[in-house]
């Protein structure tokens, strides 16, 4: 197990500096002048110009690569322009309140769609295959912002019941002290039920919003390894041999369609990660999708870099991550040759 | 940066987070301003060049000033700072020598930094030192009022500072209201400082160093900051509000929906759209004043074909659909900069109204005699960060030009290339605006006119030997009558001549509940809540 991880590693290694490379060629060939754009309002040919050298931005690319690489390897992603602050200091503290938000909409999709799929899948043709069918689309179908609008509109707005869309937490709550980075379990930690209460709160229309987005992979997916699997020998032999139908659902069936499922659950919550850039905009949500959109808005190139470098350590993480899950789910899947 | 040392900033702002827990500061919902906005300070330093905007909103509340403008009421009860009243801030009283270039300042002897140590001549002299050394824009903005170097700085003895302006520039004054000449407590920022750092711009960056009316709690770069007030201030009237929160939505629509349910007390940087309606309803009130000395332009480089024809410029300032833009791009919230009696007289102010209006005919009549009878081709640039109102209008532009055979294309530029798009010098037709903390007509027009530097502001690349020494007369006229009719004769050169057709000038709007009392305008466009308070 432990050999076939620091393979996986190892095999990580080419991509990652291929996710570097590209990374630092595209950021710096985009349209847009970073030292124009900082040397701000009255700003001259010179005060550009002195404002270029201080970012080291007149160096030629070669030399700017070399730089940044060597910094790179001593754990420094630059500073960003936009936040002032050095790159890995922001995402340190804005990726725990990404991770937050996308593991409570992943729960979410996950509750909503594998039961939707599996009824959906034992009875198919039905009307419940037809609503499955039906939330699937109109869940996929409206663009997450929008569904994030809506949902403010509803149920802060007209109704009252949600909590003001304003971040992780409203203004009168302390934060609690930082254990795990997400609030809602710190909070528990801390024995402070009302702030976590609090954070929950604020968590459930963001998360709705991003959660809907995956459903309907979830919940497609789950149907059709379902209604696979339910057609396959063993199920029919298993039916044939008089097992009870719970057992056959349940331990052969259930058991074996989760398979894909959770093959694709990392790369799930690896795209929900990267998609709740306008959820996290729409909310005030202090995460890295937000960050990454702002980053590039002003071309602040060490800000582009760094997010970029670290979702694809994410997604080898999560992937391997994935290949471990899958292992314990199915005994017959071994990487080891 | 190491990754220890990055490890302590995490330490240390996670200390701070915990520490600060709201509550304990403030008694009640009533103590606290709740403001929501798109963007936020990117460091608490307004004294570096790579300070964004925001960072005055810092400069401002934290750090005291050696004067501050006085307020003014205006007729429709709308209160706006008053660019002719200098008040003590910091300085109690002061005296201007009479050629203008000596200003002696006596500090207010009681006046304290947060850190309980009294403020000195010796640390305004530090600050104002660190403003020119800074570079990039603080300096810019120090040049308005001619200070350039260290050396016209004096420490005369603990409370008395002096400033020599060589030149005797008028706006050296005004120009220490403006958030860049801040007082920093130097003892402080000298501890934090380096051999290789020497004005302490690292630390200064996430750290304050004030005696400002507020200091700073907590600060989330992108998200949010927190103010306190600093019940010791003595430099002016105690602020209402024991704290102020400003917490960055970038959706405009989650900001107005915040207002409308009371969630926030204030939004700024709302679309116009919005703001029109809000002040359509009684549930908020919307205060409006139009942006001091800016103005939005239809420019085009008068260095290419065909606007390099003075008569293909006036056809095009009869070709706009004015009315059209003020009501459909702006929604009302600007002031329309056209359609002036052609026989008055301009006044001894900018921006002023151009005497162009709609006429096609007209538009047509001047193409055709320029040698353009069917027209030709051109291109539009507008800056992306102000599409929500440039792109309407640079489409109503488009579409009226098509009547009279001029086809335009748009083109919308990412913010982050806006300026070196103007730099370039490179774009035929362009909306573009300019706005100016210190109103005075020669200093907008040196910034957007002046040929002799040039600036990136002049996006039409006009350059006009005449032009230009009008506008430096008028920068150093001591006679007032001669000062008036060399701003008319300036306004009267720049409408003939039109390398840029005024449209309007835009409002500064601010949406707040009822209950909200104080608000004043200020140059610099940021909200001053040390003037804010709640209606009992």
């Amino acid at each position: 197990m432990i050999a076939m991880i620091a393979k996986r590693f190892a095999s990580a290694i080419p991509s990652l500096i291929g996710v570097i490379i590209v990374t630092f060629v595209i950021s710096h060939t985009l349209p847009g002048d970073p030292a124009a754009y900082f040397a701000g309002p009255s700003a001259t040919a010179e005060s550009i110009a002195e404002t270029r050298a201080r970012l080291g931005l007149d160096q030629p690319l070669p030399i700017q690569f070399l730089t940044y690489v060597g910094d790179l390897v001593q754990g420094d992603m630059g500073r960003s322009f936009n936040s002032g602050q050095p790159v890995l200091t922001d995402l340190a503290r804005r990726l725990p309140a990404s991770f937050e938000l996308t593991l409570y909409a992943l729960v979410f999709a996950i509750v909503v769609a594998v039961p939707l799929g599996l009824w959906a899948a034992v009875n198919p043709g039905s009307w419940i295959d037809h609503l499955c069918r039906g939330t699937v689309t109109a869940a996929a179908a409206f663009p997450s912002f929008f569904t994030a609008l809506v949902l403010i509109f509803v149920f802060y707005y007209k109704l009252g019941w949600a909590p003001s869309p304003i971040g992780r937490l409203a203004i009168y709550f302390p934060i609690p002290p930082s254990v795990t980075g997400f609030l809602t379990i710190d909070a528990v930690l801390a024995g402070d039920l009302a702030t976590a209460r609090a954070a929950l709160g604020q968590l459930i229309l963001p998360a709705i919003s991003l959660g809907l987005f995956a459903l309907a992979p979830l919940a497609r997916m789950t149907r059709a390894s379902m209604i696979g699997v339910l057609g396959s020998d063993f199920i029919t032999t298993a039916r044939a041999e008089g097992l009870p139908r719970r057992t056959v659902l349940w331990t052969y069936g259930f058991r074996n369609a989760l398979l894909p499922v959770v093959n694709i659950l990392g790369m799930i919550f690896s795209f929900l990660l990267g998609a709740n850039v306008l959820i996290e905009q729409v909310f005030g949500w202090p995460g890295i999708g937000s960050y990454a959109v702002e980053a590039v808005l002003t071309s602040d190139y060490a800000a582009i870099q760094g997010f970029v470098v670290m979702m694809a350590v994410l997604y080898i993480l999560l992937n391997l991550g994935v290949d471990i899950l899958n292992m314990i789910v199915d005994p017959r899947v071994r990487y080891d040759d | 940066m190491s990754i220890s040392a990055t490890v302590r900033t995490l330490g240390l702002s996670t200390l701070i987070a915990s520490t600060a827990a709201l509550p304990a500061i403030a008694q009640s919902r009533e103590d606290v301003i709740i403001a929501v906005g798109e963007q936020g300070p990117n460091s608490l330093d307004t004294q570096t060049p790579t300070s964004n905007d925001y960072t005055r909103l810092v400069a401002l509340h934290v750090y005291d000033r050696l004067v501050k403008h006085g307020v003014k009421t205006l007729d429709d009860g709308t209160r706006v700072y008053n660019k002719d009243e200098v008040l003590p801030e910091l300085a109690t009283n002061w005296e201007i020598s009479e050629d203008g270039t000596e200003l002696t300042f006596h500090l207010r002897e009681n006046a304290t930094f947060h850190d309980g140590s009294p403020v000195e001549a010796k640390d305004v002299k530090w600050s104002f030192d660190r403003a020119v050394e800074a570079g990039g824009f603080p300096l810019i903005q120090m040049g308005a009022g001619s200070m350039t170097e260290p050396d016209q700085f004096e420490a005369v003895d603990e409370h008395t500072f002096r400033i020599r302006v060589p030149d005797g520039n008028k706006l050296a004054l005004p120009d220490l209201t403006t958030p860049i000449p801040i007082v920093i407590n130097s003892d402080l920022a000298l501890e934090h400082a380096t051999e290789d750092d020497p004005w302490a711009t690292e630390w200064l960056a996430n750290n304050t160093a004030g005696g400002g009316a507020y200091d700073v709690v907590r600060w989330t770069p992108g998200n949010e900051i927190v103010f306190q007030r600093n019940d010791d201030w003595k430099n002016g009237d105690l602020p209402a509000m024991q704290m102020v929160v400003y917490r960055q939505i970038a959706s405009a629509g989650t900001r107005r929906a915040l207002l409308e349910s009371k969630d926030a007390d204030v939004s700024v940087g709302l679309p116009p759209k919005d703001f029109a309606e809000l002040a359509e309803s009684d549930a908020v009130k919307v205060v409006g004043v139009p942006k001091q000395s800016a103005i939005v332009n239809l420019e085009m480089n008068v260095n290419m074909p065909p606007f390099d024809n003075p008569k293909v410029r006036e056809a095009m300032a009869y070709a706009i659909p004015y009315d059209a833009i003020m009501s459909d791009a702006f929604y009302g919230r600007a002031a329309p900069m056209y359609g002036a009696d052609p026989d008055a007289d301009y006044p001894v102010a900018w921006p002023a109204k151009s005497p162009y209006q709609t006429d096609l005919k007209k538009a047509k009549a001047l193409l055709t005699e320029a040698g353009y009878p069917d027209g030709f081709e051109s291109t539009i640039y507008l800056d992306l960060s102000r599409a929500t109102t440039y792109e309407p209008m640079a489409l109503l532009i488009q579409q009226n030009l098509a009547k009279i055979g001029v086809d335009v294309t748009v083109e919308k530029v990412p913010g982050s290339n806006w300026f070196s798009k103007m730099l370039e010098k490179s774009m035929p037709m362009a909306v573009t605006s300019f706005h100016a903390w210190l109103d005075w007509p020669e200093y907008h027009f040196y910034w957007t006119y002046f040929g002799a530097n040039n600036s990136v502001f002049n996006v039409a690349s006009q350059e006009d030997d005449e032009l230009d020494a009008m506008i430096q007369k008028a920068r150093f006229e001591a006679d007032a009558s001669a000062y008036d009719d060399n701003i008319r004769g300036i306004t009267d050169r720049v409408m003939t001549t039109l390398p840029k057709i005024p449209v309007v000038q835009d409002y500064m709007d601010v949406a707040m509940q009822n209950d909200i009392e104080g608000y004043v305008y200020w140059f610099h466009t940021f909200l001053d809540f040390r003037t804010i308070s709640r209606a009992e």
